[in-house]
């Protein structure tokens, strides 16, 4: 029971977790805007996000050895290295930097909707839950 | 949770930004001053950013890295009635540009103003994330 409970709601739990991340990134990417040479990153969200949901992490993450059956599993990290990539930019500038300060401040928007909609989901399957146990 | 993250990215970028001001204010404000302490004329100060990883997984923040003096040349006024003046009249002054001063300061004060707004927008997030399953 406890275990169909997780399954229904693994889903948001994980895009939430693919969402929070990207967050970061986006952020680290309008932080530097004026870094010379630095380049923007990005996740690619569809990946990250099936990754996350099969639970084995992304290519190149590092995973936890488990040499016992009742050992977790670890989580790890989404926004590693491997799953980062470099945006490719619109108009370059002399010093290097690859910021496009509308396209990080409109997916920084865009993700933070997105993440309060996966929240609200999540609030509502918790809330439906609560009403088929107390009736 | 990185959202955490997020403000010790912003707090970075917050204080090189507010640092790149202090340059701007102190370069303005000698953009006359021919002698200084120890008898030199001043010379503009512009601040070198770098990107610095905060915590694990991929966050990226911002800091000085160091302040150089302008190379720039300096500018010379022909002022003969100065105390500084050489002996054909010339006085040295400093090599600070008002224009790109002011641009400079216009930019940094926007750089900050978006990361006041990223770090409101990660506050609304979190506090949003505690009233989850209510």
């Amino acid at each position: 029971m406890l275990n169909r409970l997780d399954d229904m709601l693994n889903f948001h739990h994980q895009a939430l977790r693919v969402r929070d991340q990207r967050q970061q990134v986006l952020a680290s990417n309008i932080a530097n805007a004026d870094t010379p040479n630095f380049k923007a990153r990005d996740l690619d969200f569809k990946t990250a996000l099936q990754g996350a949901l099969k639970g084995a992490g992304t290519p190149g993450a590092v995973t936890v050895a488990t040499t016992a059956p009742g050992h977790m599993k670890g989580n790890p990290g989404i926004a590693s290295d491997a799953n980062l990539l470099y945006r490719t930019p619109a108009q370059g500038s002399v010093d290097g930097n690859t910021v496009d300060m509308d396209a990080e401040r409109a997916a920084f928007a865009d993700n933070a909707i997105h993440y309060e909609f996966n929240l609200n989901r999540l609030s509502s399957q918790i809330k439906s839950l609560l009403s088929v146990i107390q009736g | 949770m990185s959202l955490f993250n997020i403000f010790n990215v912003a707090g970075s970028a917050m204080n090189a930004q507010s640092q790149r001001l202090n340059t701007v204010a102190s370069n303005l404000a000698n953009a006359d001053s021919a002698t200084s302490a120890n008898g030199e004329v001043y010379k503009a100060k512009q601040v070198v950013f770098a990107a610095t990883p905060v915590g694990e997984n991929g966050a990226t923040g911002v800091n000085v890295a160091a302040v150089v003096e302008d190379q720039s040349p300096m500018k010379v006024v022909y002022d003969p009635k100065n105390p500084l003046a050489d002996d054909k009249g010339y006085v040295t002054m400093p090599n600070v540009n008002v224009v790109e001063e002011m641009v400079n300061m216009i930019s940094a004060s926007r750089s900050y103003q978006s990361n006041v707004e990223m770090m409101n927008t990660t506050k609304t997030l979190l506090l949003k994330t505690l009233t989850l399953g209510q």
